[in-house]
């Protein structure tokens, strides 16, 4: 019970921040239409709908981390959760308190992602259902990340890590905005490393109806998301008892 | 009876000793004020007290439950207003107390009588249906401290509850927490002279985590010689040196 009224709290304080609505939604939509516009005018397939929305939509998650580390962060600069540590909250209430409710807005974000495709021409099928869910594991992995940061960073380093470095490093290394094989060499190495190209493969594979394409990549994306989960309870059990 | 009953309570951060040795016992019902500048360890007595943080030595006793042993029977007892306003920012001033109700577990019923009740006590009525961060500075402080009395504490902690605010919100502040005084036991930690004379039952004057003097305000007056408080408080710290 008490971590559905801390979830309620952790949803509105997110939701009701009209920054977060901006960045979290206006963001992603205007990256469709706008690629999409360009799609139109060019000879080549560079956004063509159904390889852009999955990309859109795992760039689009790395706005969680920035909502849920800078309202944890908040949290802690403002002595708010010092006022929370006095109440029987245990340590299970926090973590599933600060995660679970992001997980709905980061479904519900890649949602509207697929309804703006579909009007730019997405063909309307099951798979787009699917690929929805399969953002859960993604916006596991980004929402710890935002716990993690939560509990490591200040409210403005959050800012500067999350806000600027988080989402370019998702821009960049997830193959979204171009072919990482047209960059090769070291660069496509790292991507492979990390857990962005994969999320954004396994996206494309499910919304393509192509499920035996989603592996190796699914297991990256499951991989990370484990271990950004265990770092992210390690992180704020350490500041709980630090403070 | 005590209702806190500190015995060589003592917190050091490596080298460095913030509360030194603090032995304390307030009585129930009484305004009591740590009264000390800046680095005197009020705020790290208020955390080991409310269990915030652990003490490195010592221990105390809020209506007899150990801080050490026993913190989750302490924290059933006691309420803290924060020296930073610890309110949620994009929640309503209604929702923030319903917030702070269902977290203690009151059925709907007593969240409403409970809010209902907390909102007169403490003024928050022409602001219920706002933001707390659009809220001035001395109704986020009323807030502040209805939030920590949701639990029904029989001990509350007020850090610093009055910085920063212009004087009138700090009168209107004051005659809240009058109106609280007798009905529960108050620590109120604080740097300001005029706030622990005029509130307070007791006053514990603290420098360097220690405790250099206790008293009501006209027996430490008495005891530096002065007839003014604050000259008392300056030659009470000044003789230590």
């Amino acid at each position: 019970m008490r971590i559905l009224i801390f979830s309620g709290r952790t949803a509105k304080e997110i939701l009701r921040d009209p920054l977060n609505l901006g960045f979290g939604l206006g963001f992603p939509l205007v990256l469709i239409f706008l690629l999409s516009a360009i799609q139109a005018n060019i000879p080549v397939s560079l956004f063509e709908i159904g390889s852009l929305t999955p990309g859109v939509t795992v760039f689009g998650l790395s706005f969680m981390t920035l909502f849920s580390a800078t309202l944890l962060a908040k949290d802690r600069d403002s002595a708010f959760l010092q006022r929370l540590y006095t109440t029987p909250l245990s340590a299970p209430d926090f973590v599933f308190g600060y995660a679970l409710p992001v997980l709905p807005i980061a479904l519900a974000q890649g949602a509207v992602c697929y309804v703006a495709a579909i009007l730019l021409g997405l063909p309307v099928t099951l798979t787009i259902l699917y690929a929805v869910l399969f953002l859960c594991p993604v916006s596991l992995f980004f929402i710890a990340l935002g716990l993690l940061f939560g509990s490591a960073l200040g409210v403005k380093q959050v800012g500067g890590i999350c806000g600027a470095l988080l989402t370019n490093l998702t821009a960049w290394l997830s193959g979204v905005w171009f072919d990482l094989d047209l960059v090769g060499g070291i660069f496509r190495k790292i991507a492979n490393v990390l857990p962005f190209v994969h999320a954004v493969e396994m996206e494309r594979a499910v919304l393509n109806g192509d499920f035996s394409g989603i592996f190796p990549h699914v297991w990256w994306v499951l991989g990370y998301a484990a271990a950004a989960v265990a770092l992210a309870v390690y992180f704020f059990l350490r500041q709980m008892k630090r403070q | 009876m005590d209702a806190i009953k500190a015995e060589h309570l003592t917190k050091k951060y490596k080298d460095l000793t913030v509360v030194d040795g603090l032995d304390l016992a307030v009585r129930e019902g009484e305004l009591f004020s740590l009264l000390g500048v800046n680095g005197a360890g009020k705020t790290t007595t208020i955390k080991m007290l409310s269990c915030l943080t652990k003490p490195t030595g010592g221990d105390a006793y809020l209506l007899g439950n150990s801080i050490v042993s026993n913190t989750a029977e302490v924290k059933k007892s006691i309420g803290v207003s924060p020296q930073e306003t610890a309110i949620a920012p994009n929640l309503t001033v209604r929702e923030n107390l319903e917030f702070m109700c269902g977290l203690h577990g009151f059925s709907r019923e007593k969240r409403k009588q409970k809010t209902a009740d907390l909102v007169e006590r403490l003024g928050l009525a022409q602001v219920l249906g706002k933001k707390a961060e659009k809220l001035s500075g001395g109704y986020q402080r009323r807030l502040s401290i209805a939030m920590a009395l949701i639990g029904e504490p029989k001990i509350l902690f007020l850090d610093e509850p009055t910085l920063g605010l212009d004087v009138l919100a700090r009168s209107d502040l004051w005659d809240v927490i009058r109106l609280l005084k007798g009905k529960i036991t108050m620590i109120l930690t604080t740097h300001y002279m005029e706030e622990a004379q005029a509130l307070s039952d007791r006053v514990g004057i603290m420098k360097d985590g220690r405790l250099l003097a206790l008293g009501t305000a006209e027996e430490l007056k008495a005891r530096a010689g002065k007839d003014d408080f604050e000259e008392a408080f300056i030659a009470i710290v000044k003789e230590t040196v």
